[in-house]
């Protein structure tokens, strides 16, 4: 369960959220919308852990995620999983690699990695894929890498900023279902996107943003502005 | 666990190294070039002390003793001379050994000879030629030897004769060193600069990744790990190429300086010291690649 108890996050002067107050129930599909600036990015950077609340509380799982220190960040980053826009590959690693090197920072054994990293990407379609590099890969299979391992830790949340943002409409719909799929297994999802399409079509729990506060939060909800 | 992970670290440095190696030949080649000029300048520092030293050999200091003195108090001066600190050695020159190298030195010249042979005692003093460890000892060599128990037998030292010459030597030398010190710390320097900007050059190429690795949660150990064997290796790589690069150079100009100089022998010199430059280069390399990628990545993991 994530809590957002009157956060606000100022940059110089600059307001990105506005006390905002929020929760998200375990194994939810939320999406988040609103316009570029409205301050759906810096929502999920708070979340992980990538900057701190100017004022307010937010917890995960009843953790309270601003107070977790410097050196125990890492063990955070591995409770959630992140999808990007640009994918944010390892360039220089391949897509079995890119999985396994989660698994290593958090020193699983070789046997486990081994056993992991095919599964996850046998689930996101990608098992003939293995040993291809990211810049062999379409934008499509790179975010597909990117969500196997984003899933390696079985993490309680994914945020996914902008996933389809550099994908054709397809391979969007590809990667969308995917996510639905994994929040199926018992994740809960966090999909920021202004991709109306998408929105419209998922029928689930959309809570708009604009000029960092929460203008609109429903149930089912669709993609207005 | 822990082995794993070092393990890992290694492994993950060295596949870095080798998929990026187009970089890592651009890194290694700057790297070689500090190194190269660093045991360069190592190697000059050699050339300039065997200057200074076959300089200063040529200075010595004769002392002159009246003829009629016994040959044991001559030695027994030069057994103290022997004493002090500053001597290096003392030759003693008998009266029949200074005839004998008179002879020698002008047995071209007919008059000079017949004139000699002319004379019923052997005109020629008997000396000691002294030499100092360093050319500003002279002085006070010829101080100790002014000393009244010398007067009676000291006919004469030459180092008032001398003086000039051997104070010249002793600003030309203290020069030629201090210059070649300057000049190699200051080569040294730059050397290690340039390539320690490479070296975050380099890694500036990763700050992207290095942000992923953040955002997957390795910890800031693992991923500065890999850069820093990466760094190391650079400079392992490019302290076994100097070292082997060194030795056709050295083939080629070692005669020549040889020739010019010839008392310096670098090649020689170069193969006896060959631990010793393996180690400093290795040392100065790893020093270098490995301190700067750590000091390149700290900007990238916000501690």
């Amino acid at each position: 369960m994530i809590v957002f108890q009157k956060v606000s996050k100022i940059y110089d002067g600059c307001t990105a959220l506005n006390n905002l107050d929020l929760t998200i129930k375990a194994k939810e599909f939320v999406s988040l919308a609103g316009p570029s600036g409205a301050g759906k990015s810096t929502l999920l950077k708070l979340l992980i852990g990538e900057e701190k609340p100017t004022r307010g509380k937010l917890f995960l799982d009843k953790q309270n995620i601003h107070l977790i220190k410097e050196k125990d960040m890492p063990k955070l980053r591995r409770k959630i999983g992140m999808v990007f826009q640009d994918f944010r590959l390892l360039s220089d690693r391949t897509a079995y690699e890119n999985v396994a090197f989660a698994m290593e920072v958090a020193g699983a054994t070789d046997k486990e990695i081994k056993q992991d990293v095919p599964q996850l990407l046998e689930l996101v379609g990608l098992i003939d894929k293995l040993n291809q590099f990211p810049h062999q890969l379409s934008g499509g299979e790179k975010q597909r890498v990117a969500i196997a391992r984003a899933l390696i830790h079985r993490p309680s949340v994914i945020l996914a900023d902008e996933p389809t943002g550099n994908l054709d409409l397809l391979n969007s719909w590809d990667i969308v279902r995917l996510l639905l799929k994994i929040n199926e297994l018992g994740t809960t999802i966090i999909l920021a996107t202004h991709d109306r399409e998408i929105i419209n079509n998922l029928g689930r729990r959309v809570i708009t943003l604009d000029k960092g506060r929460v203008i609109r939060d429903e149930e089912n909800g669709r993609y207005i502005l | 666990m822990l082995k794993t992970a070092i393990w890992r670290i290694l492994k993950s440095g060295w596949q870095s190294f080798i998929r990026n190696y187009w970089l890592s030949t651009a890194t290694v080649a700057v790297m070689i070039l500090a190194l190269f000029v660093i045991g360069g300048l190592a190697l000059f520092n050699v050339m300039t002390q065997a200057i200074v030293e076959n300089l200063e050999g040529r200075v010595d200091v004769s002392v002159y003793f009246n003829k009629d003195t016994e040959e044991a108090k001559v030695l027994s001066v030069r057994q103290e001379l022997v004493e002090l600190p500053e001597v290096k050695s003392v030759d003693y020159i008998s009266q029949d050994e200074a005839l004998k190298n008179f002879q020698e030195r002008h047995k071209d010249n007919e008059v000079l000879l017949q004139s000699l042979q002319e004379l019923d005692q052997n005109p020629l003093e008997p000396s000691l030629n002294i030499k100092a460890n360093e050319a500003s000892q002279y002085e006070s060599i010829s101080n100790y030897l002014a000393q009244d128990r010398f007067q009676g037998i000291i006919d004469k030292i030459n180092y008032k004769q001398n003086q000039d010459i051997i104070n010249r030597l002793t600003r030309l030398t203290g020069n030629i060193q201090m210059g070649g010190l300057l000049i190699s710390l200051f080569l040294g320097l730059l050397a290690v600069l340039v390539s320690f900007n490479t070296v975050r050059l380099t890694m500036y190429t990763w700050r992207d990744e290095i942000s992923v690795m953040r955002f997957v949660g390795a910890s800031n150990w693992f991923i500065r790990g890999p850069f820093m064997v990466e760094g190391a290796l650079y400079g392992i790589i490019s302290a076994i190429t100097t070292i082997i690069l060194i030795f056709p150079i050295l083939y080629l100009i070692s005669p020549k300086i040889t020739n010019f100089l010839p008392e310096v022998d670098l090649l020689y010199f170069y193969q006896v010291n060959f631990w010793q430059f393996l180690i400093l280069m290795f040392g100065v390399g790893i020093l270098i690649g490995g301190v700067s990628s750590l000091i390149a990545i700290r900007r990238y993991l916000r501690e």
